[in-house]
């Protein structure tokens, strides 16, 4: 079985996380055409991708980094990382 | 029936001739390169040769014919989708598929199965409800029906599932068939071969070459190659290529994962999915049990299969037939299935002129090989989207214009 060497809670099953994807940045203040590219088109090619991991049991949220051709967590990613502002 | 039965069937012995030649030179420059060996490139060059009378053609294949998600899927051919376009097209292609023995004199092992999709909960029967009228709609043979008409057809199935989810009906599509994917590949091979077309095996594209927004070219690892036109025919490594030219879509690599049993009696003459169990089963003309689940939770770029696969499966498996716990499972595989956001194909033209796709065909594409490659290739000879592939164009995604097919693909295959 393969398991996550999680930094917050340690080495954990991939059986107990849900897979929720890619991590994108809205563009906020765009046109359609950019609007339908964030919302629709992945990175899709391999090599290193961010994506988001929740953790069932603990209901806590994780950004990993992951080499996708070998299967290989490269690193956790601090939220901070990722985080933006939301116009108000 | 095959002539080539009749005429060989009474001799001791004959030479096989090979289907197509060991390799030889690239030209310098083709009409039309087409990236991809599998089934849906080999249909292309086929149709191109036979329909449109284009041959000066290069099929580039970086493995083997059919080494792709051609000869690793569990090859279930049937048209009961849910949207209108879905059904159309892939019913289209089951047609083809009926004659495609005659038309390649040989025997693709075509067989008429009947197909069931369980329903074990009122929302699955509800989605079963809405396919058979859209179905029937198109003239399609496809209806819901009770736990007495599946008990008698699939005897051997426990309806209770062991008491966890109890089958309360379920999709019928007479139609629905199995077929041998390797010689689908090899029979367009031969006959586009026959025709003129130059089928290159172990020649990887590595580059496309454009200038201004026109397709000049392809880079292999044998050299550069002057062409016209492009086509992508690649299925699960569709973004390798399409990064080549810096085009984004919507499509995602996950592997979908297949095992069969050790080979028993024949005993099983149809085929069953269960959407909500996440599995399907049909027997092989050999006897072995072919089974498959859904695709694997997260992206990767991969074709190793996993312990996880086999131990979900066989769990979901045991509970329809508990019978099957003596069975040993003797092989498993995976391939990579490029995943759309709405469960359709991405096909035809693209912002880049001389540039043409064919991906987007996730867990289900084996059905679609022969309209894939018919339509395709009057997309090609006609510079214009076929009328059957105009919803499932690229720009579908910016003009907001989606063909929900998740209800009738996520599973099913
Ligand atoms: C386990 C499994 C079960 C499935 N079950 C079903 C089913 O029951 N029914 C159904 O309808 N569909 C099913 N599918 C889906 C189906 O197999 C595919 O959608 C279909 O075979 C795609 O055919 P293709 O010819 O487009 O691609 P492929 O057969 O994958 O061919 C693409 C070819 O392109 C080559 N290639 C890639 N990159 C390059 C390059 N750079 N240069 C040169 N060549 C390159 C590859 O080597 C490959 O041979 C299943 C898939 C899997 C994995």
């Amino acid at each position: 079985m393969k398991v996550f060497d999680c930094p917050v809670i340690g080495r954990r099953p991939i059986s107990e996380f849900d897979y929720v994807g890619e991590v994108r940045k809205p563009p906020m203040d765009a046109d359609e055409a950019s609007w339908a590219a964030y919302v629709f088109n992945r990175q899709g090619a391999p090599g290193l991708l961010r994506e988001w991991w929740y953790h069932r049991p603990t209901g806590r949220w994780y950004v990993m980094e992951r080499d996708t051709l070998k299967d290989e967590v490269v690193r956790f990613i601090d939220l901070e990382e990722v985080r933006y502002d939301i116009p108000a | 029936m095959p002539w080539r039965l009749l005429k060989y069937g009474l001799k001791s012995s004959h030479d096989e001739p090979r289907f197509f030649p060991e390799s030889r030179p690239l030209k310098s420059h083709y009409d039309v390169v087409i990236i991809g060996g599998g089934g849906h490139g080999m249909a292309c060059a086929y149709y191109l040769a036979k329909e449109h009378g284009i041959t000066n053609v290069a099929v580039l294949e970086q493995g083997y014919i059919g080494g792709g998600n051609t000869g690793r899927n569990t090859t279930i051919v049937r048209s009961n989708y849910l949207t209108p376009e879905g059904v159309k097209f892939y019913d289209t292609s089951l047609k083809l598929f009926e004659d495609l023995s005659d038309d390649f004199d040989l025997n693709i092992f075509y067989s008429t199965r009947g197909h069931f999709t369980l329903a074990h909960t009122d929302s699955a029967l509800r989605t079963m409800r809405w396919r058979a009228e859209v179905n029937k709609h198109h003239g399609i043979d496809s209806e819901v029906v009770d736990r007495d008409f599946i008990a008698k057809e699939v005897p051997y199935m426990d309806l209770d599932c062991a008491g966890h989810s109890p089958v309360m009906g379920a999709l019928y599509h007479a139609p629905g068939a199995v077929a041998r994917h390797d010689a689908v590949a090899w029979g367009y091979a031969r006959g586009a071969y026959n025709r003129g077309v130059e089928i290159h095996q172990r020649t990887r594209v590595t580059g496309i070459r454009t200038q201004g927004d026109k397709v000049t070219g392809v880079e292999t690892d044998r050299g550069f190659v002057s062409c016209n036109k492009v086509v992508s025919m690649v299925a699960g490594s569709t973004p390798r290529i399409t990064s080549m030219l810096g085009l984004d879509t919507p499509i995602e690599i996950f592997p979908l994962q297949a095992c069969v049993s050790e080979p028993v009696k024949p005993f099983m003459d149809t085929i069953v999915v269960s959407g909500s169990l996440h599995v399907y089963v049909s027997q092989s003309s050999r006897g072995e049990m072919v089974m498959g689940a859904s695709v694997d939770p997260s992206v990767l770029h991969s074709t190793r299969s996993s312990f996880d696969f086999v131990e979900g499966l066989t769990d979901k498996m045991i509970d329809l037939f508990p019978f099957m716990s003596r069975m040993k499972v003797m092989r498993q595989w995976a391939g990579m299935s490029d995943i759309t956001p709405d469960f359709a194909p991405i096909m035809g033209k693209t912002p880049i002129e001389g540039f043409y796709l064919d991906a987007g065909w996730g867990t289900w594409g084996f059905k679609a090989t022969p309209v894939s490659g018919k339509t395709m290739a009057w997309t090609l000879a006609n510079d214009r989207n076929h009328e059957l592939i105009e919803p499932f164009r690229l720009s579908r995604f910016t003009d907001f214009d989606l063909v929900g097919e998740k209800g009738a693909a996520s599973v099913g295959h």
